[in-house]
């Protein structure tokens, strides 16, 4: 035989270029500006925190692959998508060991446990910070103020604590820069126990004050936008949650808006646009059909909501995203697509080129092979 | 997404767009020679298998009959060459188990005119004439699903057909032998098309087209004023519809051009209509008037390891070895692996040898080298992780991502009852989005084939 050797595979023989490696990159990509805003914001500890914790989660998933406990590897960047979500969603000045320990639990207990890339069933970098908000409460609940000066020079004291111990009490640090106590806290907890309620357009950029909060809400919803854009990410998940919170926030505040803040605030404060951008997008533990992306979303804006007005704590984002997590393959059954040809039959697109039955054909004619209803006037032809 | 697609102005939803890479839209077809030897399988289209009427060592000439049947669901063949049969028995198939075939051998001296044939006049014949006259060619769908052409324009007695749907879409990437046959025999397309308009009763008739071909639309535009100037009264349109695989299937066509959802497991003719493709009706259009039978069919030979792609116009039998060395693309001694598959990239047939001949289901003849698949196989796969993208891609809204869960756990009944795996019609659109690099569209192929086991 001299011919050359055949081979054979299954159709298709082509394929789009995207793979889980550039759909992972491309996220890493789009927080990239997000991390270096929140540096920017906090100086040499949150870049110490940001090291730290995406290290510990891509040894963590190092350690899991070569034991062939988990699918994928390390190349396929899911693992600094864990890290880089988890280090923006602790506070900036957290203990770097206690930051290792959450990356750590974020990739063991978060996607290991389950298999890896896919299978898990929550979001492995919120399983990470509810093990060390369950773990360490106070030291996750302590925030700084961002702008500090000299916050490129020295570290937030707390940040260098020795692994297992409590880390520096930061009230001391932050007197010797004259400001107060009060200056420590998020906007959510200022509003939920001493009632004062910044303005929402200075938490849309983050940028004014000694305020203690995240990277700003306008950067992040600009990186989902590329993302959205490029298709990386699905839109109607962010728009459904960012929606149903604004819609419930509103409906409460008009209800009373002395008890209730603005949905504006609701909106920009806390971690719910990083949330509904990066968090509920996670595609392994969000709905595939575009019904149930809206039902899920829907169901975390109104959690989210929920949790920040009648629970002790000021922040709902995460365990909304995380029971939204566990409802998912429920909204997915439920949510199923209807297929083609399965649907109502009788519905034609108004805008079709040529009419089913040409109007020619008398209406007799017609009733015998389909039924009336199918039956439209015929267009004249431009 | 509905509201996306209505603002795109995309005719059907979901479906994906692949690289066309067209590669021969704009050569003419040419003629490819006559091998010397041609082998034509018994079994070349859905239906019964006719039954070869020569014997070996008998002469026959171009375009006799060479095998028939009774049945309804069948069609006759009819000899490529002028020659002597010289083989009748089992030969290497497309599909991998060798065929039932027969094999001609040409007369060195022979000019290969087409000498059969029972040309009748056609302009008072009955639908049921012309149904006949379709079946003494041989016709079957020339676009891939090579069904026959006489069974499906003939009507049932309580249906009638307002519509005929001419088939222009050539969705599949590399192909361009649809879009070529549209361009230089737009004029036989136009007869063809008036004898399935008699056959089926319709009174109007669409040719859908893909806006990426708009050198084929002003064609047929131009053909059907010329017709009509000479006094061709059946009231014929030529429509571009958005390029989008996979627009070819006739449930997408039809939905891109009337609005309307056919019926799941229904036929065209549910909603009156009857969808056939350009290449079949071209060719019907110069064989009916002279009672010829089908004896060639146009094929792309393309892709990036064909040096000389092109449409040819091959003779049906023709080994696909000749084929190939003829448009440049030869077996050489130590040559690295290539892929050589039979019909489109999306949808075709990868074959495993060369002495498959070309039958009359097979549009086009692709070749990718070695280095066009180390891009694919240097793959990996990943588990799902859920991206949805084939929920988004899937032309039929059937959820694959859900079915290949299942089917990775042999959950055959299940996916054949709650999910509608039987709707699916393998176009390969979710496994060609696939980030995961998951072979979705094989397993359908089992769990589908499994089910049928099951079910028989």
């Amino acid at each position: 035989m001299t011919s050359a050797p055949i081979e054979i595979r299954s159709a298709p023989h082509v394929q789009s270029a995207k793979t889980v490696e550039t759909i992972m990159r491309n996220v890493v990509y789009s927080l990239l500006p997000i991390c270096a805003f929140y540096v920017f914001q906090y100086g040499i500890s949150a870049l110490a925190s940001i090291a730290v914790v995406t290290g510990a989660c891509l040894l963590t998933e190092r350690f899991f692959v070569r034991t062939g406990t988990q699918a994928g590897r390390l190349s396929d960047y899911s693992a600094v998508i864990t890290g880089l979500l988890l280090a923006l969603t602790l506070p900036p000045g957290f203990p770097l060991w206690m930051g290792a320990v959450a990356g750590i639990v974020a990739i063991a207990l978060g996607k290991a446990l389950f298999g890896g890339i896919g299978f898990n069933v929550f979001n492995p970098a919120l399983i990470g910070r509810a093990f060390v908000q369950a773990a360490f409460p106070t030291a996750i609940a302590t925030y700084t103020p961002s702008f500090l000066p000299g916050r490129f020079t020295e570290f937030i004291p707390s940040t260098l604590a020795w692994p297992l111990m409590i880390p520096a009490d930061a009230t001391a640090w932050l007197k010797a820069k004259n400001l107060d106590a009060l200056a420590g806290a998020t906007p959510l907890a200022k509003w939920k126990f001493d009632g004062v309620l910044v303005n929402a357009d200075e938490l849309l950029t983050s940028l004014s004050g000694n305020m203690a909060v995240g990277p700003s809400p306008l950067l992040i919803l600009l990186c989902g936008a590329y993302l959205a854009s490029r298709r990386y990410m699905d839109w109607r998940i962010p728009l459904a949650v960012l929606g149903s919170a604004a819609l419930t926030a509103w409906l409460l505040f008009a209800f009373d808006p002395a008890r209730y803040p603005n949905p504006f605030f609701m909106l920009f404060s806390g971690g719910l646009i990083l949330g509904a951008v990066y968090m509920a997008t996670d595609m392994a533990t969000s709905p595939v059909t575009p019904k149930g992306m809206w039902v899920y979303g829907a169901l975390i804006g109104l959690l989210t909501v929920v949790i920040r007005y009648y629970s002790g704590l000021p922040e709902g984002v995460m365990y909304a995203i995380l029971i939204a997590n566990a409802a998912s393959p429920l909204i997915e059954k439920i949510t199923q697509p209807v297929p083609f040809g399965r649907g109502v039959l009788d519905r034609v697109k108004k805008r079709a080129t040529y009419p089913l039955n040409p109007g020619y054909i008398s209406r007799e004619e017609a009733s015998a092979v389909t039924p009336k209803k199918r039956f439209l006037p015929n267009k004249p032809k431009k | 997404m509905k509201l996306v697609s209505y603002f795109r102005g995309e005719a059907f939803q979901r479906g994906v767009h692949p690289p066309s890479c067209k590669l021969t839209a704009e050569r003419r077809i040419r003629r490819l020679p006559f091998p010397d030897r041609v082998t034509v399988p018994l079994s070349q289209h859905i239906g019964k298998v006719p039954r070869a009427i020569v014997r070996v060592g008998q002469e026959v000439v171009r375009g006799q009959p060479i095998a028939r049947s009774d049945e309804w669901l069948s069609v006759p063949h009819h000899a490529p060459l002028s020659g002597v049969v010289e083989f009748i028995g089992l030969r290497p198939g497309m599909r991998g188990p060798w065929v039932e075939s027969i094999v001609i051998r040409a007369h060195a001296g022979a000019t290969q005119e087409d000498l059969w044939g029972r040309p009748r006049d056609l302009s008072q014949a009955t639908g049921q004439d012309i149904l006949q006259a379709i079946w003494d060619t041989g016709m079957v769908g020339l676009g891939g699903a090579a069904f026959p052409t006489h069974a499906k324009l003939s009507v049932p007695k309580q249906a009638k057909v307002h519509t005929l749907v001419v088939n222009g879409c050539e969705c599949e990437p590399y192909l361009t032998c649809d879009h070529r046959v549209m361009i230089e025999h737009a004029a036989d397309l136009i007869t063809g098309i008036r004898y399935a308009m008699r056959a089926t009763g319709a009174v109007r008739s669409i040719i859908g087209v893909e806006d990426n071909k708009p050198d084929a639309v002003l064609v047929l535009r131009q053909a059907i004023a010329d017709a009509h100037a000479a006094g061709v009264t059946e009231e014929i349109h030529v429509e571009a519809v958005p390029t989008k695989y996979p627009q070819g299937s006739e449930k997408m066509l039809i939905m891109a051009l009337f609005g309307a959802e056919m019926p799941a497991g229904g036929l065209p003719i549910a909603l009156g209509m009857v969808v056939s493709n350009v290449g079949t009706l071209a060719a019907l259009g110069k064989l009916l008037p002279l009672g010829q039978g089908l004896t060639e069919r146009v094929v792309t030979v393309t892709g990036p390891g064909v040096a000389k792609p092109g449409d040819y116009r091959v003779i049906l039998g023709t080994p696909l070895k000749f084929v190939l060395d003829y448009a440049g693309a030869p077996a050489v001694d130590a040559m690295d692996a290539r892929q050589v598959i039979l019909g489109g990239p999306m949808m075709g047939q990868a074959i495993a040898s060369l002495d498959v001949p070309i039958t009359k289901g097979v549009s086009g003849v692709l070749v990718f080298r070695r280095e066009d698949m180390l891009a694919r196989e240097s793959r990996q796969t990943y588990p799902c992780i859920k991206c949805g993208e084939c929920v988004e891609s899937c032309p039929m809204g059937l959820n694959p991502s859900t079915l290949g869960m299942l089917a990775a756990k042999r959950e055959y009944d299940l996916m054949g009852e709650q999910y509608y795996l039987g709707d699916c019609f393998e176009c390969g659109c979710c496994t060609y989005v696939c980030p995961s690099n998951i072979p979705l569209v094989q397993q359908f192929r089992v769990a589908k084939q499994i089910l049928r086991e099951k079910a028989a």
